[in-house]
């Protein structure tokens, strides 16, 4: 089922409601862009690398804040490397953490590849499987006000699949020095010179 | 007469106590299993067992992020896994710390180990993480201490590896 959602209106719906405890991380390629693009914060965490540790640094942040709500949005094809961390997700039980996938059905960065969600996988399913008990599949823009809601409120974890389009956007401003961004990161989150 | 024997998983443990480690990730090795089981019965300690020894590589990240200092505990063979992880705290100065319980080395007997656990300690330097190797069970705490010190004073990326003569080769019969 491809989708028909602008990745940038979800993303900008589901971060125009964070506050002050709202921590985000992003998977490498267009979802730090999307952050930055739609919603940029010292307390975003953008990667450029790494793929597959958007759910494990989600993982450890949020057992390591957990006053503070953790939100890892990345796409399917950066799930896909990480699939195991879904268990250990279930396993922790992190009430407060958060997690979107946005599903372009392909490996969007290296030339639009399918991935296996355009054919038979469901990534939802598979983190229902897990044993992640709140999970749901947004495919409607009359969905979208429901999944802002739940991502920010409900009793993590939480693991949604949003069926987007594919579509390349400008990259825009984004941090490509990962010192500074975990400096700037660590001096919101900590305060300075922690 | 035999000498006392020196309890070197103990010493690791007064390590991570000391220098104020909460988050432990692992994925489980038999060599690790006693300092394993002693911080499970820490109420401050969040032990997580994890899929894949990379997956730690990003919760002690993010944990950093949080302020948290952890320890990843592996056996050689999962350090293959870990490679491309290394990107992240590489590129971010994310402290690392690793202790790697060694295979494929003194008296092993399964030769699918000894690619890897030949392999672990030059793939991690070609990866530039600081490693320490140890030997005789009475240094394990000191090098330990020091290693850690070094990841987290420093923001580096280190390792010890834990010799399988230290350890004691498995036994298949």
């Amino acid at each position: 089922m491809t989708g028909t959602l602008h990745r940038r209106y979800v993303v900008d719906a589901l971060l125009s409601r964070r506050s002050t405890d709202t921590l985000v991380i992003a998977g490498l390629g267009q979802c730090a862009y999307d952050i930055a693009a739609v919603s940029p914060s010292p307390r975003n965490f953008g990667l450029l690398g790494g793929m597959g540790l958007a759910v494990p640094i989600g993982i450890g942040l949020a057992t390591a804040q957990p006053d503070k709500r953790v939100i890892v949005i990345t796409g399917d094809g950066e799930m896909l490397m990480g699939l195991g961390s879904l268990t250990t997700v279930a396993t922790q039980q992190l009430r407060n953490l958060a997690i979107v996938i946005l599903d372009n059905e392909r490996f969007g960065e290296t030339g639009g590849q399918p991935t296996p969600t355009a054919g038979p996988t469901n990534l939802s399913a598979m983190a229902a499987a897990a044993g992640i008990q709140v999970t749901g599949m947004v495919t409607e823009e009359s969905q979208i006000q429901a999944l802002a809601a739940s991502v920010h409120e409900d009793s993590g974890p939480v693991f949604y699949t949003v069926k987007v389009l594919f579509e390349s956007l400008p990259m825009g401003t984004i941090e490509l020095d990962g010192v500074r961004l975990k400096d700037q990161f660590r001096d919101v989150v900590l305060g300075e010179g922690a | 007469m035999t000498e006392p024997k020196i309890d070197w998983p103990s010493a690791i443990f007064d390590v991570l106590r000391a220098q104020n480690f909460t988050q432990i990730c692992h994925v489980p090795d038999a060599g690790h299993a006693a300092l394993i089981d002693r911080c499970v019965e820490q109420n401050d300690m969040t032990v997580i067992s994890l899929t894949t020894e990379e997956e730690g590589i990003g919760v002690l990240s993010g944990a950093w992020l949080g302020g948290k200092k952890g320890v990843l505990l592996m056996q050689s063979s999962g350090v293959g896994n870990t490679i491309n992880g290394f990107a992240l705290p590489m590129a971010t100065r994310i402290p690392l710390f690793t202790i790697v319980t060694m295979r494929g080395e003194w008296a092993e007997g399964n030769p699918w180990q000894t690619p890897m656990g030949q392999a672990a300690g030059p793939v991690l330097e070609a990866m530039g993480v600081t490693v320490f190797r140890v030997e005789r069970p009475e240094e394990v705490g000191e090098v330990v201490g020091a290693a850690a010190q070094l990841a987290f004073n420093t923001h580096q990326s280190v390792a010890v590896l834990l010799s399988q003569r230290l350890i004691g080769a498995k036994e298949f019969k």
